[in-house]
């Protein structure tokens, strides 16, 4: 075993001794991927895992990256961050990882920016999303191929206007960590610019994984407020509406949950109809728009006959990671006349990339921020199937939504204006078989 | 705040509290008798979660009734105490019981650590739940607010029948006075002719059943992701600790003080509800070290 | 004595070459000396028979000492940190030393498992100031006054986090063999009669926890500064009890003991994270009992054939 580790060390070392130009194509690209294998974010780590198999499988059938088969290596974010920062840094430099996608917390994509600047290894930011990232740093190395919470939170306020534009009084149980913390001050900021009348009865912001929401519960059915919403996601968010609907909660009150397109299949039954949902982007396997392409039903069957279960949001982001990879690769092949290009081509290919996902098309900006539609909707039972489905659909366009270049977010949400609720750029749908 | 809040919060810390005492008094069990902190006990209540979830998920997918769920919680919860922690005890603690202190805590440390990931190879890692048992018993009005029954009723009834069957069982049948004997004095209980190694092994499967009941109470109520052990664990410790170790009715008064300052908590001071049982513990610890309800024992010299 | 010198000048000329010749080694090095100097300051507790659930606690607050000090620019230099973080915690070990160390046994260890879980539950309560369970970032400082690139900064914490874990091993043997370290030994063994001999054993564990917390709080600081990241997860009990573990994987016969075990467990994580990465914490459970039933002295115990002090050579 020593002696392996000797024998790897070495041949690190002479890697690391090759310059960084336009290289010979290399036998293989090594992506290390960093999502949470354990823990409780694994509800979205695992199926992230299991989508990037997927893809990269089918990618490299069809001739990998200009010619070069990917080849992915995991890494566990569960594993807390030091863990994973010397995981991350060993993938990088031992396994010779030219590109790393790193992650779906936003603790661990703060963490590991700096240390992908650094290594000078092309970051694709899969999943995680905090606004703060672009706004308050410039990373050279990293990339987001997707929204970021400035526009999720700004789509969920302008449905809950649109939907119920008369309610007085809100609650807010979202879990007690920064993602729960930050969505809702952007959302808050925003409420007071659109709506400055309605009142805060409750912030709750109970332990992360929490088992038991009882006390919220009995608190929210004494306040009765028209609007709960909650941002919570996996087994938390499984547990909330669990025991409010057991209670009869989920009828006093509208709620508004922006992350349960990942439980909807889980929950079956548990969700009534007339909960505003949505699922951080455009995805959602039943797309009004895309469900029937071949791409989509594809993707759908292929990953419903390996897992069991449908697609969701997690998925969808690793489809863009691996797309929009795909596509950096082939523009930066293109400018370097079908050399294999540097990981700094690369990256600077990555710079005013536009794409195809599977739900809609992907643009990246120049402060490497990528901007994505957003899909809401309210849910409806039908007959086709055991769990509620997307009704009363609204798409708003990335541009609409996102927070303009060089603006920060909070900012840009204490000034949104009224008109935006209703601006002409949004399409709507409602369920179609 | 009117008085009939302090009531609900009252009613929604008795069901945490009473999940946590059927925990906790396990652990307190465990190491009454064997003189081991059990760090796997929390697996143990994660299991018989998982296995309680599937076979609920199992029956109502056959379309049998759903009050089938409570027997079967028993059958769970003894199951996983007799094979899960019945192979702990006797390939693993048994060899080890004459060793210091800190290595039999590794050893149930590192049991901890293997069936933190056994659950994941089993049962995956997407929230899993059952809450048919739950809906099925409907919920009761108070005050104008809804509780589900599950909840308020059957979870503190099995908690009190379990407190006052182990204080029958131990007071009143032999089995039970021969641990209550071992836990007194291990040498002269054995030495009267008590097989230690029984009552050794019939405790800790006891105790862990305990645990595992507990975890299959809460499969009604809550998703099962992974890491729902290790939260418990550290939990039922502060219970424990509180009471002082290896007390039962103890055990019962200091996991309702600790959901019933969770709830209050909850009311008054959201941002502290998760320090409450901690700063419960250490304040109980530095006023009576040896915890609320044991009474000063001489050192051994 | 001449074999532990052996095995330890073995293992400090390997620590030293190392890094030179594989670069991305250094931090999970550095991460190892780290972990190394938490669980020797494990093995010193250990040696009065007490085990502490908790030492996270002083890994952690020396950590967020580095994290908040260098977010503010205050003394943003790892000459001023370090030394100032590890104060910290000393300080802070000495505070709650004087309730824990009338306690003994599980008391002992459960006592440190609260406070810890307090420190954990308040870090990632306080959001606003801790940044909650996403933790907070460590701008990296200067060394000496010049700033250095990545790759030189790890290489430089790393030989200096080498000399001072040298110096504390050190340290530790000769406070093991003075007269305070055989009081030490003497808790474990009978307490009373060190009493009636008129040694206060209070006084003598207070100094050993002092010296524990302060071993803990230098690998806290040191791994605030390669990490370049802090997160509340460093005070969780899971942390504390792998310092234990480390302890015990290495053998607490000796004071090289800590740093062998946490390399061990370093190469074995690295390994399992590669081969099993669903199934980690598995293998290293499994390797643990291995270690319990067929090694119970440790690598150090393998390595020198010897049996753990205390049991009366």
């Amino acid at each position: 075993m020593v002696r392996m580790k000797w024998a790897a060390a070495l041949a690190a070392a002479a890697m690391l001794g090759a310059p960084a130009l336009a290289q010979d194509k290399p036998k293989e690209l090594v992506v290390g991927i960093a999502t949470f294998l354990s823990g409780p974010a694994s509800v979205f780590g695992v199926p992230g895992k299991n989508a990037a198999d997927l893809l990269i499988e089918e990618l490299n059938a069809k001739g990998g990256v200009l010619g070069v088969p990917v080849k992915p290596v995991y890494v566990d974010e569960g594993a807390g961050t030091n863990q994973l920062l010397s995981e991350y840094r060993r993938v990088a430099q031992e396994q010779g990882a030219q590109v790393m996608f790193g992650a779906i917390s936003s603790g661990s994509c703060n963490a590991l920016a700096p240390v992908a600047e650094d290594l000078k290894v092309v970051n694709v930011m899969w999943d995680c999303g905090t606004q703060t990232i672009f706004e308050e740093g410039k990373w050279k190395y990293s990339v987001r191929t997707q929204a970021h919470a400035g526009a999720e939170m700004m789509s969920t306020l302008l449905y809950l206007m649109k939907a119920k534009p008369d309610f007085k009084t809100i609650a807010v149980v979202n879990q007690d960590y920064a993602w729960g913390r930050e969505s809702w001050a952007l959302f808050q900021a925003g409420l007071k610019a659109l709506k400055p009348d309605v009142k805060v009865v409750a912030e709750l912001f109970p332990k992360f994984g929490a088992p038991d929401f009882s006390t919220e519960i009995t608190r929210l059915s004494a306040l009765r407020p028209d609007v709960v919403l909650s941002t919570s996601w996996g087994g938390d968010l499984d547990t909330f509406v669990q025991q409010a609907a057991a209670r009869g909660l989920l009828k006093q009150s509208t709620f508004v949950l922006p992350l349960a397109e990942s439980s909807l299949e889980r929950l079956g039954n548990v969700l009534p109809e007339g909960v505003i949902i949505g699922g951080r982007g455009d995805h959602y396997w039943l797309h009004p728009k895309h469900k029937n392409s071949p791409e989509m039903l594809s993707f759908v069957k292929k990953y419903k006959d390996k897992t069991g279960v449908y697609p969701i949001y997690p998925t969808f982001h690793m489809a863009q990671a691996v797309i929009g990879l795909a596509k950096a690769y082939e523009k930066a092949g293109q400018a370097t006349g079908g050399k294999w290009p540097s990981k700094e081509q690369v990256i600077a290919a990555f710079e005013g990339l536009e794409f195809k996902s599977l739900t809609g098309t992907i643009s990246i900006r120049s402060d490497h921020q990528g901007l994505e539609d957003q899909l809401l909707g309210t849910t409806k039972r039908v007959p086709d199937y055991p769990f509620a489905v997307y009704d009363k659909m609204a798409l708003y366009p990335g541009k609409l939504v996102t927070t303009p270049l060089g603006e920060k977010s909070l900012e840009w949400f204490a000034k949104v204006k009224p008109e935006l609720v209703t601006d002409t750029s949004i399409e709507t749908f409602d369920y179609a078989k | 705040m009117p008085p009939e809040m302090l009531l609900l919060a009252a009613l929604d810390g008795l069901a945490y509290g009473s999940l946590i005492f059927l925990v906790a008094v396990g652990l307190s069990l465990i190491f009454g008798v064997l003189g081991v902190l059990n760090v796997a006990h929390g697996s143990f209540y994660a299991i018989g979660a998982y296995v309680a979830a599937a076979g609920v998920l199992a029956l109502t997918g056959m379309g049998l009734p759903p009050w089938l769920a409570f027997p079967f919680f028993i059958v769970a919860a003894v199951l996983v105490g007799v094979i899960v922690g019945g192979l702990v005890e006797t390939l693993l603690l048994r060899r080890i019981y004459g060793k210091e202190e800190v290595l039999q805590l590794l050893v149930t440390f590192a049991v901890f650590m293997i069936l933190e990931d056994a659950q994941k190879v089993v049962f995956g890692v997407q929230p899993y739940f059952a809450n048919a048992p739950m809906n099925w018993l409907g919920t009761i009005e108070v005050f104008g607010i809804f509780y589900t029954q599950y909840q308020l009723i059957l979870i503190p009834t099995v908690a009190l029948l379990v407190l006052v069957g182990l204080r029958l069982f131990l007071r009143r049948t032999a089995f039970g006075r021969a641990i209550v004997a071992v836990t007194q004095d291990r040498d002269a209980a054995t030495a009267m002719g008590i097989d230690a190694t029984r009552v050794y092994l019939i405790t800790f499967i006891i105790g862990a059943s305990l645990a595992a009941l507990g975890g299959a109470l809460s499969s009604a109520t809550t998703s099962l992701t992974p890491g729902i052990g290790s939260g418990m664990i550290v939990l039922s410790f502060a219970v424990a600790a509180t009471a002082g170790l290896g007390r039962i009715e103890g055990a019962a008064v200091a996991a309702l003080l600790i959901g019933l300052g969770r709830s209050v908590a909850v009311y008054f001071a959201p941002e502290f509800d998760v320090l409450i049982p901690y700063l419960i513990m250490v304040a109980v610890l530095l006023i009576k070290p040896e915890g609320l309800f044991t009474t000063v024992q001489t050192r051994k010299v | 004595m001449a074999r532990q010198l052996i095995i330890g000048a073995g293992l400090l000329a390997a620590l030293i070459i190392f890094p030179l010749l594989s670069p991305w080694s250094t931090v999970i090095l550095t991460v190892a000396l780290c972990e190394g100097l938490a669980a020797l300051g494990i093995l010193v507790l250990l040696r009065a028979g007490q085990v502490s659930f908790g030492h996270g606690l002083y890994f952690a607050f020396s950590a967020y000492v580095v994290a908040f000090m260098a977010a503010a620019r205050f003394g943003h230099e790892v000459l001023i940190l370090v030394p100032v973080a590890t104060a910290a915690s000393g300080l802070l070990a000495a505070l709650v030393g004087l309730f824990v160390v009338r306690y003994r046994a599980i008391f002992f260890g459960m006592l440190n498992l609260a406070i810890s879980m307090v420190f954990f539950s308040l870090l990632e309560k306080l959001f606003s100031i801790t940044g909650g369970a996403d933790g907070k970032r460590v701008p990296r400082p200067t060394l000496a006054g010049i700033s250095l690139e990545r790759a030189e900064f790890e290489l430089w914490i790393f030989y200096i986090t080498l000399g001072l874990a040298v110096l504390a091993a050190l340290g530790v043997a000769r406070y093991l063999l003075s007269p305070g370290g055989k009081a030490l030994e003497a808790i474990k063994s009978n307490e009373t009669r060190l009493e009636y001999l008129g040694v206060s054993s209070r006084k003598v564990l207070f100094g050993a926890y002092v010296l524990s917390g302060l071993l803990a709080g230098l690998g806290g600081a040191v791994i605030a500064l390669v990490s370049g990241h802090v997160t509340p997860e460093l005070a969780y009990w899971v942390r504390s009890g792998e310092f234990v573990f480390i302890a015990i994987l290495g053998g607490v016969g000796g004071v090289v003991g800590p740093f062998l075990g946490a390399l061990m467990f370093q190469i074995i994580r690295g390994y399992a994270a590669v081969y099993a990465p669903e199934t980690w914490h598995a293998v290293l459970g499994v390797m643990l009992l291995v270690i319990i039933f067929f090694a119970p002295n440790g690598l150090y115990g393998l390595m020198t054939g010897r049996k753990p002090a205390g049991t009366g050579q």
